[in-house]
């Protein structure tokens, strides 16, 4: 599995390059010739050094606490959420036909979710989580259960995660079963002349060839979900109390609230660094087991 | 199991008018190997696809020993096909992918390990069992993919459709000559699907010519050779293939640009004499005095023999220029062995009252 | 030669009939009716928000109802008529066509080179492009519009066209990458002995093989670049104001045009649908006996 080394290939990378860079280069240097300065008002900077940064990580002082807990909050919920995510939406695209006329509407519906404005989307769930006029609080309330999505803290957070899981389930799914399209028929034939069972068809044939197309899909889930912002801001306001006030939304209270911006960019790229580092990982354990596996 | 039979096997793809394959019957003796040749579109694929239990044909039955098996899907066929591209089980060692189909059926282990291990010798993959598969050579994963087959005893047929295409040019023959060893060995019934006519000639006992869902002709690679029944066949086989004439025929002679061939049979029932005659090469000499005037073009100097291009008229023709022959000049003679003159109407061979 | 191997008909071996004889099982019957549940939870919440677009905002502040008392169209119509939302909407399609096509294009030999050659710092070009996903838009803003106003394009559809691709690259020449990896290498090989060119096997061989890809990636370039509105809003003023920024009218001092808000909703749902629709045979592209 040797590639070859071939510096050309810059070539057809450089417009990639050259637009993300246009793009990520200037904003970046601004976020951190903030995060190293103070204000005295009026737009006076002055060099504060790692200031911020040490305040922000010492879990002792306010800022550090609330960060902390922030991130307790983000990463119980992405973990969560990838939890429930992946597997449906695994088990969704294996359901999907083949071909014939269904695949088309299906595809369509299943997309839905993804198009709706995010801000839409989290005003339509304020009204249909509520117990009086949404039919979701309706229903579980009719069930019995206490549900209040703005007053309790668990079903703010269920919400949340219901929300996050019908909105982007489909994401998982759209990928997965282009994915599974793109396995040439010759291997469905070799398992069934083998007598593999769906099981082990699936195991053997499904999930490796899936694999690249599963990474990509979690990274983008974990991104997306560790830096939510807009559902739960619009529908529990980041309540209730803290209890679904996620980094992002923390980062923009403290950003507004604020004369000078220093803490919230340092924070904000401490939590940079922290999504960074997560997906680093994950991206080199997969990339290694990659390796070992076919080496 | 001793054979497989097609009767009328016709196939037609969904929301396509044209026949993919024209009606055909064939029987298939177990313990030969079999090759379909034909350039590309000429429905070889598709019907060994019928026979594999890809594809349900149109119309017809295919019986494997008498037992109507068109219904069934390739599982339950008994069959075992390589493909195009070696298709392996990524995540698997060759010994796991040998044995991946004995163990889902339930073998003993013991039994598994003997019989992955003789397939693995014959297939000179013993020192990759402990490897896996996705590392190795494209030859090696084919024949990953080919001992997967074989590894089950009671497989009644090998099907192969094209496999030596992503094969290095250089290993074709070591891979064929694998493909012949084992047919040797486990005599099993084996048809092959190829275009390329060196790979069906060696390997085949029996070749089935195809050309736009027809089957020409089905005989031997040296019937083929000796004696095709299809313009196509002379043409595509033989390189260069046989040389085609169109002529006009009276009785025993063949009237081409003004110059009188005889036939050596005698074609009384020929329409207005219009007809095309076909000799090859090999068959055809130039020699320095005699025979029929010819331009010599180009003589070639190919080792092994000499060809010589000479035109006859507007006609080209390739003939052999024998040992100690040398032909000087812009002229020759050209003389064909008279049992190899093929007289072909309408493309199909005619034959002719040798009395 | 070549091309007679990598015509991509689809057979789709499925033509036999013993296969409907096991439909019956229950153990196909299990996934069904969880598919069935799947899908009926999906279109609940879709179901709602049409709902919502049809009645007025009294009724949805005060009463629950699985259907409006009095259905009104009245919130479609004024958005059809109203020149700003028109025009925001054309905007909005505009610079999110020009974004995925940006897109697209650009990621395809990014993701060929990516898994086909190696080159030095390839792992970490390709890990950064995907850490512009990880920051959050709001840090960016202000900065993009600096940038944006500088270099004079500041309100013009190029300016989000372009602000996007910060994300939408990496994005595409990820999953693409994901799809260029499951193509055999034998194909380039094969390519190449049989005399193509490198443009013209790009093309014509080896994209339409891995049109799942394509179709998936574009769909999501296009989703992407619809539903995101920081940037969007905070790059426009008035000429190239687009739907996320006139939406944000829903919201006045008298309060919450709720049933606004969900007629805008259920229409912003319309272009991505027809994107996906036509993308649909891509997606679902089978390929036969080993990419032939």
């Amino acid at each position: 599995m040797e590639k070859p080394l071939n510096n050309r290939a810059w070539l057809m990378v450089a417009p990639v390059l050259v637009l993300v860079l246009f793009s990520a280069l200037l904003p970046m240097m601004t976020v951190v010739n903030y995060s190293v300065q103070d204000s005295l008002g009026q737009n006076q900077f002055f060099w504060n050094g790692d200031a911020w940064f040490r305040d922000l990580l010492n879990p002792s002082t306010e800022i550090g606490a609330r960060f902390s807990d922030a991130l307790l909050r983000n990463l119980s919920f992405s973990l969560v959420t990838l939890a429930l995510e992946v597997p449906l939406g695994i088990a969704i695209a294996l359901c999907l036909p083949r071909g014939g006329w269904a695949v088309g509407p299906l595809l369509v519906i299943i997309a839905l979710p993804m198009l709706i404005p995010w801000n839409v989307i989290g005003t339509m769930w304020q009204i249909f989580s509520r117990a009086d006029i949404g039919l979701f609080g309706a229903a579980l309330t009719g069930l019995g259960l206490h549900y209040n999505a703005t007053q309790n803290a668990i079903s703010a957070w269920c919400t949340i995660v219901v929300i996050d899981v019908w909105h982007w389930t489909p994401l998982i799914i759209l990928l997965t079963y282009a994915g599974l399209r793109a396995i040439p028929d010759a291997y469905y034939q070799a398992a069934r002349i083998d007598a593999a069972s769906r099981w082990a068809t699936f195991i053997n044939i499904e999930l490796p060839k899936l694999q690249k197309v599963l990474v990509i899909a979690v990274l983008l889930r974990f991104m997306q979900t560790f830096m939510i912002y807009t559902e739960p801001f619009v529908v529990t306001g980041g309540g209730p109390g803290s209890a679904t006030t996620f980094l992002s939304i923390d980062l923009v209270k403290i950003a507004l609230g604020q004369v000078d911006l220093g803490p919230a960019a340092a924070m904000s790229l401490v939590y940079n660094l922290i999504t960074l580092t997560i997906c680093w990982i994950f991206f080199t354990i997969m990339t290694q087991l990659d390796r070992r596996r076919y080496a | 199991m001793s054979r497989i039979t097609l009767e009328g096997i016709a196939h037609s793809y969904p929301r396509s008018a044209t026949m993919a394959l024209q009606p055909i019957d064939h029987v298939w003796e177990q313990g030969r190997a079999y090759a379909l040749l034909g350039p590309s579109g000429c429905g070889k694929t598709t019907l060994l696809n019928i026979i594999s239990g890809l594809i349900s044909p149109s119309q017809g039955r295919v019986l494997f020993d008498g037992r109507d098996v068109t219904q069934l899907p390739t599982e339950q066929r008994n069959i075992a096909q390589v493909f195009q591209f070696p298709v392996i089980y990524d995540t698997m060692t060759v010994a796991e992918n040998l044995a991946f189909p004995l163990k889902n059926r339930r073998m003993e282990r013991a039994a598994i390990k003997a019989r992955v291990a003789e397939i693995a010798d014959l297939l000179d993959l013993t020192n990759d069992l402990p490897r896996r598969a996705r590392a190795l050579t494209v030859e090696a994963k084919q024949k990953v993919s080919l001992g997967r087959g074989l590894v089950r005893a009671d497989v009644a047929a090998m099907l192969f459709d094209e496999p030596l295409t992503v094969i290095d040019p250089a290993l074709k023959w070591h891979l064929r000559s694998k493909l012949k060893a084992v047919h040797r060995a486990l005599d099993l019934l084996m048809i092959y699907v190829t275009h390329d006519q060196v790979e069906a000639l060696t390997f085949a006992d029996e070749v089935v010519v195809m050309k736009d869902g027809r089957v020409l002709q089905v005989a031997s690679p040296a019937q083929l050779f000796e004696r095709p029944e299809h313009t196509f066949v002379g043409y595509f086989i033989g390189s260069p293939g046989m040389n085609l004439i169109a002529a006009k025929i009276s009785d025993h002679v063949a009237h081409v640009s003004g110059h009188d061939i005889e036939l050596g049979a005698r074609y009384p029932k020929i329409k207005n004499g219009e007809a095309v005659i076909g000799f090859r090469p090999d068959f055809a000499s130039l020699v320095p005095e005699g025979g029929i005037p010819v331009q010599v073009r180009r003589v070639e100097d190919l080792g092994r023999r000499r060809l010589a291009r000479v035109a006859l008229g507007p006609h080209e023709i390739f003939a052999n220029v024998p040992e100690g022959v040398s032909i000087g000049g812009g002229q020759a003679g050209l003389t064909i062995q008279q049992d190899r003159l093929f007289v072909y109407v309408n493309d199909e061979l005619v034959l002719g009252d040798r009395r | 030669m070549a091309a007679e191997v990598l015509s991509t008909s689809s057979l789709a071996a499925v033509e036999n009939p013993a296969r409907s004889r096991r439909a019956f099982r229950l153990t196909n019957l299990l996934p069904r009716v969880g598919f069935a549940v799947y899908l009926l939870a999906l279109m609940l919440p879709i179901y709602w928000l049409i709902n919502m677009s049809l009645r007025s905002n009294e009724e949805i502040t005060s009463s629950l109802a699985f259907w409006p008392h009095h259905p009104s169209l009245q919130k479609y119509f004024f958005i059809f008529s109203d020149p700003t939302w028109v025009h925001a909407f054309m905007v909005s399609l505009t610079y999110v066509a020009i974004n995925t096509v940006i897109s697209v294009t650009v990621a395809l030999p990014a993701a060929y080179a990516f898994n086909r050659y190696h080159f030095i710092g390839d792992k970490y070009l390709f890990f950064w492009l995907l850490s512009n996903l990880m920051a959050p838009a709001a840090v960016y803003a202000m900065p993009f519009f600096n940038l944006y106003y500088a270099i004079g394009l500041f309100d013009t559809i190029w300016a989000v066209a372009l602000a996007h691709c910060l994300f939408n690259v990496p994005v595409a020449v990820w999953i693409l990458e994901g799809f260029v990896a499951g193509v055999p290498r034998e194909i380039d090989e094969m390519a190449a002995i049989d005399g193509y060119s490198f443009p013209r096997f790009f093309i014509r061989i080896f994209i339409p093989l891995i049109a799942n890809g394509v179709g998936v990636t574009a769909f999501f370039c296009f989703m992407f670049s619809w539903v995101e509105q920081l940037l969007a809003t905070t790059l426009t003023a008035t000429d190239a104001l687009p739907f996320a920024a006139v939406m944000t009218r829903s919201y006045s001092v008298a309060g919450m045009d709720w049933s606004l808000l969900a007629a805008a909703g259920v229409l912003t749902m319309i272009p991505g649908a027809l994107v996906i629709w036509f993308v649909r045979n891509h997606i679902a592209k089978g390929f036969a006996l080993g990419r032939v």
